[in-house]
């Protein structure tokens, strides 16, 4: 019986384990992967000035206090010269002054709340989303994307990424041996960034929004393995003593 | 009513051994610790899946304790409800550890008492005399499948929401006064502010006190009529002439106290691996869709119920509407999870365990296992997810091929049950030893 422990352990575990992955939202297109990594500090830091330079101004993230940055190595002096236009009190979560009866009328909605958006759409979906922008004259802000169609907010970041158009860039056999486009998103208008650049500049954007959506993540990951290393110890000690009130057992 | 002096031999001396005298002279104190711990005899072989039970006890009890500090932040407010998790997980301290701890615990509960049932199955433990036992476990399942509905809606997300929408439209479908059922169940003809009160009130009172009344009543039920094991092998039948103890028992205590203290450690682990690195478990355990919060005009794309559940909505969606109505399928439903109270006086079987069972009776208990893990999975999954059978098929023609499969599935479920009484009459079954082997 006790060789068969661990065996038996693992199956258990196994099934525990949910049998699938389920993402949630979007068109079904092929996410890319973003670059996320809550101990880029620098990157953090990046990212928020993007977010409440860019998306501040009509998303609002109202369950986050400003003063919450001071995890990203910042101290509050800093964050009130740098990343607060709203307010003047440390303490306040990020609001907007768009009001929601302006945003119904302008963009046939209210933006959603961005606090926690990295835990609901994934941060994969996110960098994918604000990478696949695309001239469409249909739509009514002149835009549409690729991971979410007929999206009501137009591409705030156009400058920087410059204009993508969605392509034909050639032809492959499809089933049955007819022959199908093969689209692209295609740069047709440069902006300020090299793609390179811009890339890096959402990934930022997406590694904050992901530390946005759970501040706690990092202290919650370096506590865990504090946690199990008391775990490992203290089943030594219970494994021992277990067998020693077992010795006497026939 | 004088009672007879009690026997205080062998206490520990100094003040502890005074106030535990002073206790017992007033409350039954010394007899209980030995009818339930240090004289209740519990088989020697219990092996890995007898660990189970005392986890579904820890887990209870980390239920309790995490949810009494979530309810100290918690608004139970339609409007307020969703920002205050999030407060929770932000600004009230080690907050967001108390939450995880809970919503993990929520979902480990199930995995325990699963795999606590599925122990009852293999080893014949719901026999004589074992019956109530087992009638209390199953309501004890019932029950806790009633306080994670409740619970699931407090955060207020999406799918709190339509979960809680979907599952309550299933009352709507009772013929006759299912309308008026549902309207009485939320208090509101959608689910609203009314709705999310009355289930925080079942969810942080009602049920847990139901919950601990029928724990109780299955513990007590156990050291009554005694543990079984995995031989299924009555220890009463072979007593030590001298003592009047089984032979093949041991205490509890010190000897299982101190092996589930290991269980309990294990499970920790697990659990904190959980808790710390993946809380959301791939999205089973915190589901993306619940990180948006409620919105009654907005219906999800798709909309899941949480893990522990989808055997049955898999059943449920399975069973085809009839005369325009949903209810054969909540019916079909309902009955899966009743048909368990039955199973004590379905099983003819003379022996109580797998170990000495026939084959025809193995083969079924794994049809059932693998049937209930598949609809598991069909449960999260669209019914489109394994495409449709060729049009060109007799009556199946175009239908969705995981329908299908969930339709066998359910039948087969159901046949474990209604066929018992005969396939484990004329089992070809081992003999039962005398004595537990190890």
């Amino acid at each position: 019986m006790k060789k068969n422990f661990f065996a038996h352990l693992i199956g258990a575990a196994l099934l525990a384990l949910p049998l699938v992955g389920a993402a949630a939202g979007g068109a079904g297109i092929k996410l890319d992967s973003a670059p996320v990594n809550l101990k880029d500090k620098a990157s953090l830091q990046r990212g928020a000035k993007t977010f409440v330079n860019y998306c501040l101004n009509c998303h609002q993230a109202s369950m986050m206090r400003y003063s919450r940055l001071t995890d990203l190595e910042l101290t509050e002096q800093q964050i009130k010269d740098n990343l607060m236009f709203a307010t003047d009190k440390i303490g306040d979560t990020m609001t907007t002054s768009l009001s929601s009866k302006d945003a119904k009328a302008w963009f046939g909605g209210v933006p959603p709340d961005l606090s926690v958006i990295a835990r609901s759409r994934g941060a994969d979906w996110l960098y994918t989303f604000l990478r696949s922008y695309y001239r469409d004259d249909k739509s009514p802000t002149g835009w549409n994307n690729r991971a979410f169609p007929a999206v009501g907010m137009p591409h705030v970041l156009h400058e920087l990424q410059g204009a993508q158009a969605w392509q034909q860039v050639g032809e492959k056999k499809g089933h049955g041996g007819a022959m199908e486009p093969v689209m692209k998103l295609v740069l047709t208008q440069p902006g300020a960034m090299k793609p390179v650049e811009y890339d890096q500049f959402v990934g930022d954007l997406v590694n904050y929004l992901v530390f946005m959506g759970e501040p706690a993540a990092a202290k919650r990951t370096q506590l865990g393995v504090l946690v199990l290393f008391f775990l490992t110890l203290m089943l030594v000690v219970a494994m021992l003593l277990k067998k020693e009130y077992w010795k006497d057992v026939k | 009513m004088a009672a007879a002096p009690k026997n205080h031999d062998n206490l520990p001396g100094g003040i502890l051994g005074k106030a535990i005298i002073w206790v017992d002279d007033r409350f039954p104190l010394l007899e209980n610790w030995k009818a339930h711990l240090s004289e209740y005899y519990a088989p020697k072989n219990f092996n890995f899946w007898y660990y189970f039970g005392s986890l579904a006890m820890l887990v209870l009890v980390l239920q309790i304790v995490t949810g009494i500090f979530l309810t100290m932040n918690y608004k139970p407010d339609a409007a307020l409800a969703f920002a205050s998790v999030e407060y929770i997980m932000r600004d009230v301290p080690w907050g967001w550890l108390i939450r995880y701890m809970h919503s993990t615990g929520a979902s480990m509960f199930f995995v325990v008492v699963y795999l606590h049932m599925f122990r009852g199955l293999m080893y014949g433990s719901y026999r004589k005399p074992r019956e109530l036992i087992w009638i209390f476990g199953c309501l004890i399942y019932l029950t806790l499948m009633a306080e994670a509905f409740f619970g699931y809606l407090l955060p207020w997300g999406q799918m709190s929401y339509w979960g809680a929408q979907v599952i309550i439209n299933l009352f709507a479908t009772v013929p006759f006064i299912g309308e008026d059922l549902a309207v009485w169940i939320r208090g509101d003809y959608n689910v609203g502010d009314a709705t999310l009160n009355r289930f925080f009130a079942f969810h942080v009172i009602a049920l847990p006190l139901v919950l601990l009344g029928l724990v109780a009543a299955h513990i007590l039920a156990l050291h009554e009529v005694g543990s079984n094991n995995p031989d299924g092998v009555e220890i009463k039948k072979n007593k030590d002439p001298k003592t009047g103890t089984p032979l093949d028992g041991i205490p509890f205590h010190p000897y299982y106290t101190v092996k589930d203290i290991v269980g309990v450690v294990v499970f920790l682990m697990i659990f904190t691996v959980i808790v710390f690195f993946m809380p959301e478990m791939g999205g089973y355990f915190l589901e993306y869709n619940n990180f948006i919060p409620a919105d009654p005009l907005k219906t999800p794309e798709h909309i899941a119920p949480v893990w522990y559940f989808t055997p049955f909505y898999a059943m449920l969606r399975a069973v085809p509407s009839m005369f325009g109505s949903q209810f054969p399928g909540v019916a079909v439903m309902g009955a899966a999870t009743l048909i368990l109270f039955a199973l004590p006086w379905l099983d003819r079987g003379k022996v109580k365990s797998i170990r000495y069972r026939g084959p025809v009776y193995k083969a079924w208990l794994w049809a059932f296992v693998v049937s209930f893990l598949i609809l598991g999975y069909l449960g999260v999954v669209p019914t489109t997810v394994w495409g449709q059978l060729p049009k060109g098929l007799p009556l199946l023609g175009g239908m969705d091929t995981a329908t299908l499969v969930a339709r066998l599935l359910t039948i087969v479920y159901f046949l474990f049950f209604l066929l018992m009484p005969w396939y484990t009459k004329n089992d070809k079954e081992l003999p039962e030893p005398e004595r537990v082997t190890s």
